[in-house]
């Protein structure tokens, strides 16, 4: 067993203890490919309303968590739960039911790109809420393609979309079935830092707005200082540090700094 | 060498079984409920209306040639007048079918494994998978029961057109009536020749459908898996058709013509 690194210590005494109901419980979490441990010790609590960043090298596992917790991935050992319900143990039932309360943001937005952006926000409408008044369905999305800016490109298809664009109307395809938990995966990835930035501040917004809880993967600096209630530092499988950006920011531990 | 052949064996074991799991979720789906109708219809067009052209212009000029080919053996054996009735049987029976199902393994098979694939490696089958929809009764009923009903009624007009090649080809060297070639047609086919040919177009159909949905929606990440999905789509659905071809003549012969 090796010590547990100091600055884990020093930087969860500086934080300030989140409160609320804890939605995500994650303890003890381990996943391996083959032979590769890809999540060797995980421990994290979301509570409700909050926005946690989890930053980390790409293979550090940080995918693979979110991912457990949507249950696409069943973890090898460890505890999970998502509203005080063990996912692992979910039916193929409780999971496509504690989905439609989870929205999960895709690093290239997974728009369906044989639909048009109307069709793609309809989809969850129709096959998830199961929306039958067309009305309803046209006011729902015309407002949540308003409120990212992209009511102009309803009837565009994803091709025709930019990059920063793409992540807009994924965002708001996410969105419109109002769930209660946003999954991002790398939502700021291979966008300019100004798109970056307004990708970012949307997401702000759009958890003020519709109080969501949140937990962001990302790289980007940026998008975890303007998003993050908390941050958590992922290495090598194993959360290293956790506290709010700027406690981490400037933080004297050399593999913590190495981050930002 | 035993030892080579081992984890290909395994391979082909596991894949299988995934398809036999595969098949079992399409059953699933079909019966649960929900069904896709508006997905059905724009797949039937897809498949069965933008295939019409190809196979058309293929079944007519094996018509065709299969009539040119097979003349001057006849000719020779002084049956001449047995051409018509040696193209129904033929035609009908299997190069009907069989050539039908191939075009349509070339183009159905892989078009739905190239786009289930690429979905697969955009993330949009996972988006809507953790979105709580159902990929499977989305992407996968929909297309498997496309084909299933396109093929025997592209087959079935395959069979017309394929006749109508061989009419040209009579009518080049000879003088015959459309009447009566149709009557000569016709007269020499009964309902062991029609039912089990349509019957295994029906097979046809679904293994297409099967196969380029589970290739496509089994594919792996990168581009590159694209491609060798739709490939893969195409070599195993042909194959398939053979198979099955092999099958229900056998089967049929048994059941039909003893």
């Amino acid at each position: 067993m090796e010590p547990k690194p100091a600055h884990k210590e020093k930087i969860t005494k500086k934080r300030a203890a989140p409160g609320g109901e804890v939605v995500i419980h994650i303890k003890g979490l381990k996943k391996s490919f083959g032979d590769k441990e890809v999540l060797k010790n995980i421990n994290l609590d979301v509570h409700k309303g909050e926005n946690v960043v989890v930053l980390g090298r790409s293979g550090s596992g940080k995918s693979v968590t979110i991912q457990c917790v949507v249950g696409k991935l069943v973890p090898d050992e460890g505890e999970l739960t998502v509203f005080g319900e063990e996912v692992a143990a979910m039916n193929e039932e409780e999971l496509k039911s504690l989905r439609t309360r989870i929205g999960f943001l895709f690093q290239g937005a997974a728009l369906y790109d044989s639909m048009t952006l109307r069709e793609n926000m309809e989809f969850p409408l129709t096959r998830v809420l199961k929306i039958k008044d067309q009305e309803e369905i046209d006011r729902r999305v015309e407002e949540m393609l308003d409120g990212v800016g992209l009511l102009e490109a309803i009837d565009k298809m994803p091709a025709d979309l930019s990059g920063g664009m793409r992540k807009r109307a994924g965002l708001a395809r996410t969105l419109i079935v109002k769930p209660e938990i946003i999954l991002y995966d790398e939502p700021t990835t291979g966008l300019d830092p100004m798109t970056s930035r307004e990708i970012s501040k949307l997401i702000l917004q759009m958890q003020k707005k519709y109080k969501t809880t949140s937990i962001i993967i990302t790289h980007d600096m940026d998008c975890a200082r303007i998003t993050a209630d908390r941050v958590v530092i992922m290495h090598e499988g194993e959360y290293i540090a956790e506290g709010t950006f700027d406690e981490l920011r400037n933080s004297d531990d050399e593999l913590i700094c190495s981050f930002f | 060498m035993a030892e080579q052949a081992a984890p290909a064996w395994k391979r082909w074991l596991e894949e299988g079984g995934d398809q036999v799991f595969f098949l079992k979720g399409f059953f699933r789906n079909v019966f649960r409920g929900g069904f896709e109708w508006s997905e059905f219809v724009r797949q039937c067009y897809e498949i069965g209306y933008k295939s019409l052209t190809l196979v058309a212009t293929t079944a007519f000029i094996m018509g065709l040639v299969l009539a040119m080919q097979l003349r001057p053996t006849l000719v020779d054996f002084g049956a001449e007048s047995m051409l018509p009735r040696t193209l129904a049987v033929s035609i009908v029976r299997e190069i009907g079918p069989v050539i039908t199902a191939i075009i349509c393994a070339g183009k159905i098979a892989s078009g739905i494994g190239a786009e289930l694939g690429s979905m697969k490696v955009t993330e949009q089958i996972d988006a809507m998978d953790i979105s709580g929809a159902n990929p499977m009764q989305y992407l996968v009923v929909t297309r498997v029961l496309a084909t299933t009903w396109m093929v025997p009624l592209l087959a079935l007009m395959g069979d017309l057109i394929g006749l109508a090649g061989g009419f040209l080809a009579i009518n080049i060297q000879s003088k015959v009536s459309l009447l009566l070639y149709f009557h000569k047609c016709i007269g020499a086919l009964g309902f062991a020749d029609f039912l089990p040919a349509f019957i295994k177009t029906i097979f046809f159909g679904f293994a297409i459908g099967f196969i380029g949905c589970y290739k496509g929606y089994n594919s792996n990440r990168g581009t590159e898996s694209v491609g060798l999905s739709a490939n893969s789509a195409v070599v195993a659905a042909s194959l398939w058709i053979f198979v099955i071809d092999a099958i229900v003549v056998q089967i049929s012969n048994v059941l039909l013509l003893n």
